[in-house]
């Protein structure tokens, strides 16, 4: 399998601003998961055998060591870290190969959320997207999937094509957020 | 504004595509005659109060639903997929 390059458009990484760091992740294959109509069981158990983790229920994300399963879209997931068992799988859902068509970067450090705040429209605070949460939203102008696996912790993926405009925007408004006193302190 | 997406909850209007009139659902038989296509097509209520309206969250799941909201009040009242809902009356 051919792998196209993030790194071009990502060579200024990682980026640091006020104890948060912009960095690029290297997801391993990630293959997107949409199962023909009426087979959504068949497909979590196709996929709990091969590779450990479920079909997951919307804005949710199922996790067995390095493996994860991102809800992303109505009857949609990405399968996130291995190859998958096509042969397992390709009888409940069209697989399709997504591994080079997203740029995926880490967000870390107090702050974190409100530099995210000055780019999406989703609510942020924890009390509505916790840690084990993932979404389709908006960064920007850009489609994204937000995932946040830590109090302080995101992952944002964005279309390849679209990196150095992602780049741009994190990092303006990292430095934004520093500039004006660092992460706002009501909890959440 | 806001529209509760059945799948991925609140979310900001932003994120989502208007299309129109849910009676998009409604398509005629293909040997109606034309006044019934023409009534499909071109001919539109603008009314003052309840509206049902498809709209398209292309910025989140991807998904058609048909949003029942007040023109005057601006409340949204509703939110359902399209997906099931045949011939428009939810």
């Amino acid at each position: 399998m051919a792998r196209l390059l993030v790194t071009p458009a990502t060579g200024a990484l990682p980026v640091t601003a006020g104890g948060m760091t912009l960095s690029l992740t290297d997801p391993g294959c990630i293959t997107s998961l949409a199962p023909w109509r009426g087979a959504g069981m068949a497909l979590s158990k196709a996929l709990r055998a091969a590779h450990g983790v479920d079909f997951p229920d919307p804005g949710r994300i199922s996790t067995s060591g390095t493996t994860r399963c991102l809800w992303a879209g109505r009857d949609q997931a990405f399968l996130v870290g291995p190859a998958p068992d096509s042969a397992a799988l390709a009888d409940h859902a069209a697989l399709t190969d997504q591994s080079d068509a997203w740029a995926v970067m880490r967000l870390d450090g107090p702050g974190a959320r409100d530099v995210l705040a000055r780019l999406t429209p989703l609510d942020l605070r924890a009390q509505v997207f916790e840690p084990g949460h993932t979404a389709r939203t908006l960064l920007g102008q850009m489609n994204a999937v937000l995932s946040r696996d830590a109090a302080n912790g995101y992952e944002i993926m964005v279309f390849r094509s679209m990196t150095a405009t992602a780049l741009h925007e994190l990092t303006e408004a990292m430095k934004s957020v520093t500039a004006q006193g660092g992460a706002d302190p009501s909890p959440g | 504004m806001r529209i509760t997406c059945p799948l991925c909850g609140a979310r900001d209007r932003r994120e989502f595509h208007y299309m129109g009139d849910a009676v998009y659902l409604d398509r005629p038989d293909p040997v109606a005659p034309a006044v019934a296509w023409d009534d499909y097509l071109h001919l539109r209520d603008n009314p003052a109060g309840e509206t049902r309206d498809l709209w398209f969250h292309e910025a989140g799941c991807g998904a058609w639903l048909v949003v029942t909201r007040n023109t005057v009040s601006h409340d949204v009242l509703s939110v359902a997929l399209a997906d099931g809902i045949r011939g428009g009356a939810g």
